[in-house]
């Protein structure tokens, strides 16, 4: 495979969220407006790549019995970089993340790839890899927040476009179950034609 | 009365996965049948309420006496991977039935996101030992009460035609979407 296939893969053919279906909770939780979501998907993609340019250099260090703790280590290191930066320059977004920032250690993409890529494969691989998957997250979160903004409150990147209130409960919690659900049945669709 | 407060608000006001968003891997990948959600449920009840335990107490006594609570994420991921591999070796050991319903799901629910938030959760809110256990032991109820409903409701699906591209997880997010509808329903019960 080479480069241009390994980074295009995250994109589309083998999308974390809408193919793998990995890293459902900050998907969900994060998307109830575009921002929150390109937010959290740049926090994510940030650490996926930190951790997945680690792993790789370590992989031959590392023993093969204790490598599930010793990835989890070097992925909370770089989620609490992430934790306090964003805590120092965007305040705002860090209130409304919340838990989902720490969070992001447990999240299946970043432990996934770690086990599944990043520890057989080279450095230059494993940091195209990490790009690929973080911004295919990145752009499954946005499409996902773009969604329910618009049709839950008639706004999309905080501009309102459309008068009155719009379906507010594309922004509760059961919109967001549903508007997953429906996208990923149309991946699934598009996929097959 | 505090206590009855915050186990009908973690139960149904906001529960933690319908309303928080925290364990839909577990919530969507075991739900298939009524039994597997049982064992996933008791499993995750027994870790939630060990690790909100020792992770309160290292907290209080360890990160914040030293002044490093910046390393809170690190250590309670660490602790609660290091309790899980302990459960289920001492299950192994002393109770052979419980380790075999069990012990299938120990090893997924390290990554479980609703044992982390949880513990994280409690530091937050500012409770003490005994209202973090009850707190997380809701919680976990509340995990199980939402698992067992869904798979309840999946199990069904086999006797009905579903249209190809929703078949499997889109239509159980749509059916836990519905769901979520019906518990805001609790909504204003609890502040």
């Amino acid at each position: 495979m080479n480069q241009l296939q390994n980074f295009t893969k995250g994109l589309l053919k083998e999308n974390p969220i809408l193919v793998l279906v990995l890293g459902t909770c900050p998907t969900l939780a994060t998307t109830s407006s575009s921002l929150n979501g390109l937010g959290m998907g740049i926090a994510t993609t940030f650490v996926l790549i930190g951790s997945n340019v680690v792993i790789s250099l370590l992989a031959n260090v590392i023993p093969d019995k204790v490598r599930i703790p010793s990835f989890i280590v070097i992925i909370a290191s770089f989620v609490t970089i992430v934790d306090l930066v964003m805590q120092a320059f965007v305040p705002d977004l860090y209130k409304t993340l919340g838990i989902f920032i720490p969070l992001i250690v447990v999240n299946c993409i970043v432990l996934g790839r770690a086990e599944a890529y990043a520890s057989k494969n080279s450095v230059l691989s494993s940091f195209i890899d990490g790009i690929g998957m973080g911004l295919g997250f990145t752009i499954a979160l946005g499409i996902l927040g773009a969604f329910r903004e618009i049709v839950g409150s008639g706004a999309l990147f905080g501009y309102k476009f459309i008068d009155g209130d719009g379906i507010l409960v594309f922004i509760l919690a059961p919109g967001a179950f549903m508007a997953l659900g429906y996208l990923i049945a149309l991946v699934n669709k598009i996929k097959k034609t | 009365m505090e206590y009855i407060l915050i186990i009908i608000s973690a139960l149904f006001v906001n529960n933690v996965v319908l309303a928080q968003f925290l364990g839909i891997c577990p919530f969507l990948g075991v739900s298939n049948k009524v039994n597997t959600a049982l064992g996933m449920a008791g499993a995750v009840t027994f870790v939630i309420v060990l690790a909100t335990i020792v992770t309160y107490l290292i907290q209080v006594y360890i990160l914040n006496r030293l002044g490093i609570a910046f390393m809170q994420t690190i250590t309670f991921i660490l602790v609660i991977a290091a309790l899980v591999q302990m459960v289920e070796i001492i299950l192994k050991k002393i109770s052979q039935p419980l380790y075999q319903a069990l012990g299938i799901f120990l090893p997924l629910i390290t990554t479980n996101c609703a044992v982390l938030g949880v513990a994280i959760l409690v530091i937050k809110k500012n409770y003490n030992l005994l209202e973090g256990v009850v707190y997380g032991a809701s919680t976990a109820l509340g995990f199980g009460l939402a698992l067992i409903i869904l798979a309840g409701i999946r199990e069904q699906f086999d006797l009905v035609d579903i249209p190809k591209g929703m078949r499997g997880v889109p239509i159980s997010l749509v059916t836990a979407g519905i769901l979520a509808l019906a518990f805001m329903g609790f909504a204003g019960i609890v502040k």
